[in-house]
């Protein structure tokens, strides 16, 4: 236990001496950062934009951004919370950009009642993973995030897939805590109803959805 | 305790991070309600299959060609001076 507090410690503290290397101007330093968290960016971008494209601008925008302005990390935070605030900026203004209504925004708590109150309460069984083959339980995880509204997706990816805490959510999007947690349980919830109309158990002979 | 009450402490069920009194309460109500012992296990296998599955993994080579790239970018932006700070 205490090696690990050791090496999480360690972590953050390298983690410090890498920004103030990169802030005196040490491109090693900053290529270090780079490769420790640009598969994350990546595939925060990715959720966010749903377009590999525009994922690969975001990451090289977000740190970019992030070296031209490493003077303005005051390091309260840790150098990752700022670093994905700034990407998921930056995804939010591409997905802007290709929607047409213009007013994406992780504010808007969307109204909605989807979700809200369970309609599938069919066991999912057998499991899903022994249901459908890698790449199609792949397109189907993917097709149904992709419904849900940016914020939503945003806050479940920070939370459930990248498993950052409520408090870290809530500083990288510039939420409250309950706006994070209110925009985490229906993300939760919508997913499920979505996904079970795959995986819900089905009778011999019932067809696909 | 009903269904509706259980569904907003769903996610501080999930994550852990509720009080005795109210885990009790919400063990009880899912002792004898199924479809919100369904609606637990599905959420949890939801959870579950997106962070297992990670979609959206960085390919290799293209990993290479986007480092490349930023730290060239990086370089300019050191000879040129600092744009914006």
């Amino acid at each position: 236990m205490e090696t690990i507090q050791n090496k999480a410690g360690d972590e953050i503290s390298s983690e410090l001496a890498l920004v103030q290397a990169a802030k005196k101007g040490d491109l090693d330093a900053f290529s270090e950062l780079v490769k420790r968290y640009d598969r994350n960016v990546f595939r925060i971008a990715q959720h966010i934009t749903h377009n590999e494209e525009d994922a690969q601008d975001v990451v090289q925008e977000a740190f970019l951004k992030a070296y031209t302005n490493l003077e303005q990390f005051q390091g309260n935070s840790k150098f990752y919370t700022w670093l994905v605030r700034i990407a998921v900026n930056e995804a939010l203004m591409k997905l802007r950009r290709r929607r047409s209504d213009k007013t994406v925004s992780l504010d808007e708590d969307v109204e909605t009642e989807e979700g809200s109150m369970p309609r599938e309460v069919a066991d999912w069984s057998p499991n899903p993973e022994q249901l459908y083959g890698q790449s199609e339980l792949g397109d189907i995880l993917k097709k149904t995030i992709q419904g849900l509204p940016p914020g939503f997706r945003t806050v479940f990816v920070l939370r459930d897939v990248e498993g950052l805490s409520t408090e870290e959510t809530a500083e990288m999007l510039e939420l409250s805590i309950p706006a994070v947690k209110s925009r985490l349980l229906r993300a939760r919830l919508q997913l499920r109803e979505r996904l079970a109309k795959y995986f819900k158990s089905k009778r011999s002979g019932d067809g696909q959805p | 305790m009903n269904c509706k009450d259980f569904l907003k402490e769903l996610t501080d069920y999930l994550d852990g991070t509720i009080s005795v009194t109210v885990r009790e309460e919400l063990d009880e109500h899912l002792h004898w309600c199924r479809d919100c012992h369904v609606v637990l296990n599905t959420t949890k296998k939801t959870i579950e299959i997106y962070r297992d599955n990670r979609l959206y993994e960085l390919p290799e080579k293209l990993r290479n060609q986007l480092q490349d790239a930023i730290l060239t970018k990086c370089r300019v932006t050191k000879q040129t001076g600092k744009s914006s700070s």
